[in-house]
């Protein structure tokens, strides 16, 4: 069976050490060995650090027409029902995408990835 | 003789523009445009009072600005790569790196450059992309394309400095993070529209502020956009769209004297000094409107434009068409059904057909409930068809909802009027 796990967390409370500081390589590090622990144990099958919630967009489809806002998505009565990870040269085409999405009625919150590890 | 000041003031209002649109295009880069027009104003500020003034303020904005930009990667490429020595795991792309940069390039008046416009173009579309919020796209447009300083436009919006700065520093970081791209969009028309509400909220909000106790310092944010708007009709003259909201906001403008009397306090439409009006203003309203209707592809701004221009062009207010009026806001209507539509809609029923007919035909109150303009108009509908305790009612409801000054105090007479 496959899983997903979500992650959240208070994005306000994250450490921000500076990359080549030894704050860094240690938080770095034990994300590497949670990795690596994954992966050893044949558990890994993907996953990604997103960027803050200041870089994301929602786009609200409907077939009345879409429409764009700044901003994650405010969970109201929708649910999770999926997820993508795409290549796309900008927000644009990104979103131009996610407008492709074959559920006629959603909420699709575009945030870029910021790390994902080697799998 | 022009002072440093006027030059100083000139060059950051008209050239900058210009240079940041022609640096963003040239390295799909707003940042280290920005903030290479920064350090070339610095420049400016702290040598042109001792070298004088240059012969061609844009070319040596434009000349200065490059160089900084050219010096920024430079310097960007050699922090990269002591963090990509530091954190290999961060990836850094390899493609972010000085192989784009140019080094040499002729650089002159940066108005003959022939890339000005589309470049101009792109950053306006960029400004006003419907990923940034409303209030950043209007920060971001009055400070890039307007040239207007974070100061003016927080002094314009009265709000502090300082979130006006974290607001403009908010959307930026957006636009570098989230990869928001410098391009013509694919579907010129939907953006176009987004350009279109961002430049008529700024005229709005100036055109409402004019109603506050005057402050010599205020830009005038009804004059920005009339410029703006000026421009992206120049920069794209086959849309319809553009010369309506021109032709709408030039009809408004007109009247700008004669919308506040002595004291400042609000005149109706029907009770205002027509004597007052701007012709030249008018004139220019319907040669816009004629350009925008020969281009045969109506849109709500012109239909809006028309509306205005029928209230303009009347010599006297008992001249008004209030049935073509009526019949333009059904027009309206269709392309876009909002409240505020239907609610003047009603009102020029009610002048055209009669009071009743009028509150007959006032949209529901859902919508509109805490907008004071539409408990006004109810009011005076009830006042024009007698029911004088009606009107007092929603006079008062209006005035609890008023915000803007000049609102509240003529709210407060209608409310004694009728008591």
């Amino acid at each position: 069976m496959e899983y997903m796990i979500l992650l959240h967390s208070d994005e306000s409370a994250a450490p921000d050490f500076a990359p080549g500081s030894p704050e860094f390589d240690e938080m770095m590090g034990e994300w590497m060995a949670f990795n690596a622990e994954l992966a050893e144990g044949g558990h890994m099958i993907g996953g990604a650090s997103l960027a803050p919630t200041g870089t994301a967009t929602t786009l609200h489809k409907s077939p009345d027409g879409n429409s764009t806002t700044d901003g994650p998505y405010a969970e109201t009565k929708e649910q999770l029902g999926g997820y993508y990870v795409i290549e796309a040269a900008d927000l644009d085409e990104a979103l131009a995408i996610a407008a492709k999405v074959p559920i006629p009625y959603g909420s699709f919150e575009v945030r870029p990835i910021a790390f994902r590890p080697e799998v | 003789m022009v002072t440093i000041d006027a030059a100083l003031a000139q060059l950051v209002r008209q050239d900058a523009p210009r240079v940041l649109a022609l640096l963003a295009g040239r390295y799909s880069d707003l940042h280290l445009a920005d903030d290479a027009v920064a350090d070339a104003l610095a420049e400016a500020a702290k040598r042109w009072p001792t070298d004088g003034v240059p012969d061609n303020p844009g070319a040596w904005l434009n000349r200065v600005a490059s160089r900084r930009a050219v010096d920024r990667i430079r310097r960007l490429d050699v922090e990269r790569r002591r963090t990509q020595a530091a954190a290999p795991e961060l990836h850094a792309d390899p493609n972010d790196s000085a192989a784009t940069m140019h080094d040499t390039f002729l650089i002159d008046d940066p108005i003959s450059d022939p890339n000005l416009p589309e470049d101009q173009l792109r950053l306006m579309f960029l400004c006003c992309h419907p990923a940034l919020n409303a209030d950043a796209q209007v920060a971001l447009t009055l400070r890039l394309i307007g040239g207007l300083t974070t100061d003016e436009i927080a002094a314009a919006y009265l709000i502090p400095t300082p979130t006006l700065a974290q607001r403009i520093s908010r959307a930026k970081s957006k636009i570098r993070d989230a990869v928001i791209p410098l391009h013509m969009p694919t579907h010129l028309e939907h953006r176009l529209d987004a350009v279109l509400s961002v430049l008529y909220l700024v005229f709005n909000e100036g055109y409402l502020g004019r109603g506050d106790a005057p402050e010599p310092m205020r830009v005038d944010l009804c004059e920005e956009a009339l410029r703006l708007t000026r421009s992206l009709a120049d920069l794209l003259p086959d849309h319809a769209e553009i010369h309506g909201l021109l032709a709408l906001e030039l009809f408004h403008d007109a009247r700008r004297d004669a919308r506040l009397d002595a004291n400042a306090d609000l005149v109706l439409l029907p009770n205002q000094d027509r004597t007052r009006w701007h012709q030249p203003g008018i004139e220019k309203g319907n040669a816009a409107l004629r350009e925008a209707m020969a281009l045969q592809a109506p849109g709500r701004y012109q239909i809006q434009a028309m509306i205005a221009g029928y209230h303009t062009n009347a010599r006297h207010a008992e001249d008004t068409d209030w049935t073509r009026i009526v019949a333009l806001y059904d027009r309206l209507i269709a392309i876009d059904p909002s409240p505020i539509a239907a609610l003047n809609r009603a009102v020029a029923i009610g002048m055209a057909e009669g009071p009743q007919a009028g509150l007959a035909a006032l949209p529901s109150s859902d919508d509109l409930s805490t907008y004071h303009l539409f408990h006004a108009a109810e009011a005076e509908l009830h006042l024009m068809a007698g029911n004088v305790e009606e009107a007092r009612t929603a006079f008062e409801t209006a005035h609890s909802l008023a915000r803007n000054p000049a609102e509240v105090r003529h709210l407060e007479r209608r409310v004694a009027e009728t008591t």
